[in-house]
């Protein structure tokens, strides 16, 4: 019976210390793990990098221009305390959209614009039928 | 525990393993038939999506049961580790193939819905890297398990490795929430769902489904282990005799 009871104290343990590492790798990765920068994290030194990095956030409302070569797309990307301007010059994915979510991928020019070798959409949790959606929400697509 | 006790007698198991194995699995197939017929045909479009949001009817019970089955490993680990339940090692092992499989459809059907809608099949965001990295550690598990085996090893081994892969699925849980991700946050709480009802009332059908499939699976492996066992000892007998 001891034996047994030393085991479980072992398991539980051990579970106890799957948990603090789970924790642990959530908590200290959060910085290295992030797959984008916001327009309020981007620092000084993010900036003078001369690196390829993501830019993350959502398509400012009423923003979005496209340039008269009908390539190039300039828009502004926020996380609601911030705001950057990016340009990108290709197809944009079919679901960026003013007020939706976008992860740039690019390099920052010395002005702190951003120009994107790549967009990808990013969208949210929140699945509806198009009827409600024209209800709850007036969503611009670039088209219209 | 009582019962659980009593289906440690491998021969009570699988008198009642028998007749479940084909309960489950037509369970399994019937539920799945509905909810592809009702996913397919009967639920309007997303509007921001549109059709390709029925890819969530498989991609999310597989992303569930990927995750799920290595509960499982580590629940049965525990049960072999503290208890010895000869049982245990063998649903273990028996959970890891469908385990894997199912945290392949669930990258698979991630990366064929993420290029419609993100633009890209695969990127390296916490949720996708931690979900790939849970289907390396099932290869991992059931590699080592079959290494064990084969050397006469107790199952122990496996068992240790079974729990320390757990570690895993609050990371894949929480990666949406800690960090920022490409991978939206979850759709699905305990008590509500940002999906509309319109949409996600063939999922249920479909996570049932996929379950009993599931279940069904294990129970069959199961009882091909323990026949290999029993004609495993057999033979040791005979050769002895």
């Amino acid at each position: 019976m001891k034996a047994k009871h030393q085991r479980m104290w072992l398991v539980g343990a051990a579970l106890l210390a799957i948990a603090v590492a789970a924790l642990l790798a959530l908590s200290g990765l959060q910085g290295q793990a992030a797959f984008f920068y916001a327009p309020s994290d981007v620092t000084p030194e993010v900036l003078r990098a001369d690196r390829a990095v993501r830019l993350g956030g959502m398509v400012a409302g009423g923003s979005v221009v496209r340039a008269p070569d009908g390539v190039t797309v300039h828009f502004r990307v926020t996380d609601g305390r911030a705001t950057t301007p990016v340009s990108f010059a290709g197809i944009v994915p079919d679901l960026f959209r003013e007020g939706s979510g976008v992860v740039a991928e690019g390099r920052f020019r010395p002005d702190g614009s951003f120009v994107a070798a790549n967009l990808l959409a990013k969208h949210d949790e929140k699945y509806m039928p198009p009827e409600l959606a024209g209800k709850m929400h007036e969503t611009k697509s670039l088209e219209q | 525990m009582p019962a659980l006790h009593a289906l440690a007698n491998p021969a009570r198991f699988l008198k009642i393993a028998r007749p479940l194995t084909a309960v489950f699995g037509w369970l399994g197939a019937a539920l799945i038939a509905i909810g592809c017929w009702a996913g397919l045909t009967q639920t309007p479009p997303d509007y921001l999506q549109g059709e390709s949001v029925r890819i969530m009817y498989v991609h999310v019970p597989a992303a569930w049961l990927g995750m799920g089955g290595w509960s499982g490993i580590a629940v049965s680990s525990i049960a072999f580790l503290v208890w010895r339940h000869p049982l245990a090692e063998i649903a273990a092992r028996a959970i890891a193939l469908p385990g894997a499989v199912f945290a392949a459809v669930c990258l698979a059907t991630g990366a064929i819905w993420g290029r419609p809608t993100w633009g890209t099949y695969w990127q390296w965001d916490g949720r996708l890297t931690s979900m790939l990295l849970l289907f390396f550690v099932y290869l991992g598990y059931i590699a080592l398990a079959r290494a064990d085996r084969e050397r006469g090893g107790d199952g122990r081994i496996a068992a240790l490795f079974g729990i320390a892969g757990t570690v895993l699925l609050p990371i894949i849980r929480y990666s949406v929430v800690w960090w920022n991700t490409l991978h939206q946050g979850a759709s699905i709480g305990l008590t509500s769902s940002t999906i509309d009802r319109s949409i996600l009332w063939p999922l249920p059908l479909m996570l049932g489904g996929f379950s009993f499939l599931f279940g069904a699976i294990v129970l069959m492996r199961m009882r091909t282990f323990l026949a290999v066992a029993k004609a495993e000892a057999r033979m040791r007998r005979r050769a002895r005799a």
